[in-house]
């Protein structure tokens, strides 16, 4: 066992740092493998991968308390592991099998989870946006101190029902965290190259809502932010905006020819702002773990991650009668 | 252990590709995120990214090789000090990829060997037992004690919409619901249909039930992505986990004098997605005991309401709780010469007609299917196999219409019982012009519905 200190950051224990890091290394694990299962042939259509982009959802994940919803995108498979969803089961729905999550109807873009308050997984860019913030709507009804946290991408933040929902989640104070998370490239636009606005998070000015950027690729940043954004949702008022900086290492989906980026500028955020590799060396250097524990715990996730693709591999396709159920409550 | 690399799909329909170039040698270590290859595909030259990591043992597939079949086998990676397999020797590789478009995903027979039709067996049973008290309401007030008395009886019910609290309803389906529930549950929204619709639909995937009104139904094209994208389909797609219990009601179709962008009908449109349920009443007993039901309804419910309608008076059963089922057509008068098969305000003309038609010496059934979706069908079959006749009246645009629908299931299901063409009649197949005499060439008539009759009958 390392020695165990405090960490130079307040806002994290030792014992969170290490769980960030497996967190964060679960999801890179993960869509690793999805990638390659893809290349198999085992999964179709889109897939969205998260590498890159870790950070973002674990450091919000530790600031949520049971009962506070999450709804995001198709980029999904990063914030369902984070809020506890089985591996097995999301990698299931991915290759298409009955053991998924949606029983192998929602594919990639469309899982969800009651039990843990996740509600997808939305393929439509922008749409997410007042869903989260009817989510959010129904937690104040109800009258508990919830909170919603809806992500969405820099893409998505040039939607007009996302000022739709800006004017409405403040006109009515809702509990509801923007988290645009902003990996600069809306498929293959830049961002320069969709917007004159200097920053997506300041135009939540326009309707008072608050909000600042945030380092996206260092966790205990996203926590920082995220713990602030909490507290002031939870004490009803109203809104805030994350503006979360990161990087997404992979293509826009799977057949993405790279063009509008250079190779160069990948290699530069993989090399020098990895959030992992953050994390890595904060533990290491702060003699929170030895080489030791984390390659212990690399074998561990790389278990885990193992078993869900040979379980999503033997699920079986969904019967020819899931054509037809489903379809009404 | 020695791994094989396979080559990848790198889109969603690639099948075999051009290993464009290797950028690594034999020899070399690798990572998992290392470009090993530039594979081309039919849409783009993509970079091949390592998973595992280990030494590159053996490349297998040259550089500039053209048609590599997915999955074929082009390098292999073996561990620290490993050697490679011996030709022949058996490399550990990844199962192949399941039989997805193969003879065994071939399941069941496609529904088009038509089944010999069963019997139609509608339910025929009367709406609210026989004499009860009746009392005479406009359609406006029976949706309005709807609403009130769903909201009565379950607090996850509210409304939301453009004008429906302060100014009490653009059409006054919603005056004094704010006094009797507060501004909690009866909610002024900004004109952002879009917005507000979606923001509904998160209230429903959160627990409530909410009635997100339509200033009339031509706004909620505004919004149209989320009823059918994220209210009717999330159910499907969450494999039965997320249900969606809302109802989006307004006005629909015509009123008088609004042209073009005011004056259309929908039922056509959403009545074509699994997932949602129509309703379009045309009575005010209908308007209560469906809106009751809707209200009510697991499901997400679009509930087509009509502004010429609002005033008119019908008699509703004075009942506690009165509902009407879905799918459950209603025949307002029974006829053995012609079936004419309506709902909502067309209505009106079958009704009209059916009285002038029997003045001609010509008995008209007069059936109103009262919800779209699920549609009462079995109640057409039954009296087209009676009456041999069948004319269908709507509102909306003729070319894919409600009743282009019902011909093709007594077609499919009736033919040998139609002793004549079925005839659909619809809005005409323009956009709704302004001029009085001019909007009423537009609209289906009861002339023509009388006409029609004569024609069928051939009398």
């Amino acid at each position: 066992m390392a020695t165990r200190k405090s960490t130079a950051k307040p806002n994290a224990s030792a014992e969170e740092l290490m769980g960030y890091y497996r967190d964060m290394l679960l999801i890179r694990r993960f869509e690793e493998k999805a990638g390659q299962l893809y290349g198999m042939g085992l999964i179709g259509g889109f897939c969205h991968l998260y590498i890159g982009q870790e950070a973002v959802v674990v450091g919000l994940e530790a600031t949520a308390k049971e009962g506070d919803k999450r709804i995001t995108t198709y980029r999904d498979h990063g914030h369902m592991l984070a809020c506890g969803m089985d591996p097995k089961g999301v990698m299931a729905e991915l290759t298409g099998r009955e053991g998924g999550l949606s029983k192998g109807k929602g594919g990639s873009m469309h899982m969800f989870s009651k039990e843990k308050h996740f509600y997808g997984g939305h393929g439509i860019v922008g749409a997410n946006v007042p869903l989260g913030a009817g989510l959010a709507f129904s937690d104040m009804y109800k009258g508990n101190d919830n909170v919603t946290f809806t992500y969405f991408g820099d893409g998505a933040a040039n939607q007009g029902q996302v000022y739709e929902t800006y004017n409405m989640a403040m006109l009515w104070t809702l509990p509801v965290i923007f988290v645009i998370e902003n990996n600069k490239y809306a498929m293959g636009t830049s961002v320069q190259r969709a917007t004159k606005s200097p920053s997506l998070w300041e135009r939540g000015a326009a309707y008072g809502i608050k909000g600042e950027e945030v380092d996206g690729m260092d966790v205990l940043a996203v926590k920082a932010a995220g713990e602030k954004a909490v507290a002031h949702c939870r004490a009803g008022k109203g809104p805030y905006i994350l503006e979360i900086m990161t990087y997404r290492y992979r293509g826009h989906s799977m057949s993405d020819p790279a063009k509008y980026r250079t190779r160069d500028e990948v290699q530069k955020m993989r090399t020098e702002r990895d959030a992992i590799e953050h994390v890595r060396e904060l533990l290491l250097q702060g003699k929170h773990a030895s080489e030791d524990d984390l390659k212990e715990i690399d074998k561990e996730i790389k278990a885990i991650v193992n078993e869900a693709a040979e379980f999503s591999k033997e699920s079986p396709e969904p019967a020819p009668e899931e054509l037809w159920t489903d379809i009404y409550a | 252990m020695a791994t094989e690399v396979l080559m990848p799909a790198l889109s969603p329909t690639m099948e075999e590709g051009t290993l464009a170039k290797w950028l690594v040698k034999e020899g070399d270590t690798v990572s998992s995120g290392d470009i090993l290859a530039e594979i081309e595909t039919d849409k783009a030259t993509m970079e091949f990214e390592a998973v595992d990591e280990g030494t590159i043992g053996k490349i297998l597939i040259e550089a500039g090789t053209e048609g590599v079949k997915v999955n074929t086998p082009i390098a292999i990676l073996v561990e620290e000090g490993e050697e490679v397999p011996a030709e022949g020797a058996k490399a550990e590789t990844a199962p192949a990829p399941a039989a997805l478009n193969g003879e065994e995903g071939k399941t069941a027979a496609p529904a088009t060997a038509a089944p010999a039709p069963a019997e139609p067996k509608p339910d025929t049973s009367p709406d609210w037992p026989e004499g009860t008290k009746m009392k005479t309401q406009t359609v406006r007030e029976a949706l309005r004690d709807a609403m009130a008395e769903e909201m009565r009886s379950t607090d996850e019910v509210f409304v939301m919409g453009e004008e429906v609290a302060e100014y009490q309803g653009a059409y006054k389906i919603t005056q004094g619901l704010l006094d009797e529930f507060g501004a909690r549950r009866v909610i002024d929204t900004p004109i952002t249909e879009h917005g507000f619709a979606g923001i509904g639909v998160g209230a429903a995937f959160g627990g409530l039930r909410p009635i997100v009104e339509f200033m009339t139904f031509n706004f909620a094209m505004q919004a149209i992505d989320q009823i059918i994208n994220s209210a009717a389909k999330t159910l499907y797609m969450s494999g039965g986990q997320m249900g969606c219990p809302i109802v989006f009601r307004g006005p629909n179709g015509a009123a008088a004098r609004v042209a073009a962008q005011h004056s259309q009908c929908y039922a056509a449109w959403y009545s074509q997605i699994p997932g949602l349920k129509v309703a379009m009443p045309y009575s005010a007993a209908d308007a209560k005991g469906l809106l009751k039901t809707a209200i009510r309804d697991p499901n997400p419910v679009i509930f087509l309401e009509n502004e010429i309608l609002y005033g008119r008076s019908f008699d509703v059963p004075d009942l506690e709780d009165f509902t009407v089922p879905f799918g459950k057509a209603k025949t307002w008068r029974e006829g053995s010469d012609v079936t004419i098969v309506s709902f909502g305000i067309g209505m009106t003309y079958a009704l009209e007609a059916a009285e002038r038609l029997a003045g001609d010496g010509i008995e008209a059934e007069v059936i109103d299917l009262r919800t779209i979706r699920p549609m009462d069908t079995d109640a057409i079959l039954a009296s087209v196999r009676k009456t041999n006749r069948l004319i269908t009246v709507e509102e909306g645009f003729p070319q894919g219409s409600v009743g282009n629908y019902i011909t093709s299931v007594v077609m499919e299901q009736a033919f040998d019982y139609l002793d004549a063409p079925v005839i659909n009649l619809a809005g005409k197949d323009v956009p709704m012009p302004y001029a009085a005499n001019l909007e009423k060439l537009a609209l289906v008539t009861t002339d023509e519905v009388v006409e029609a009759a004569h024609k069928v009958t051939y009398r």
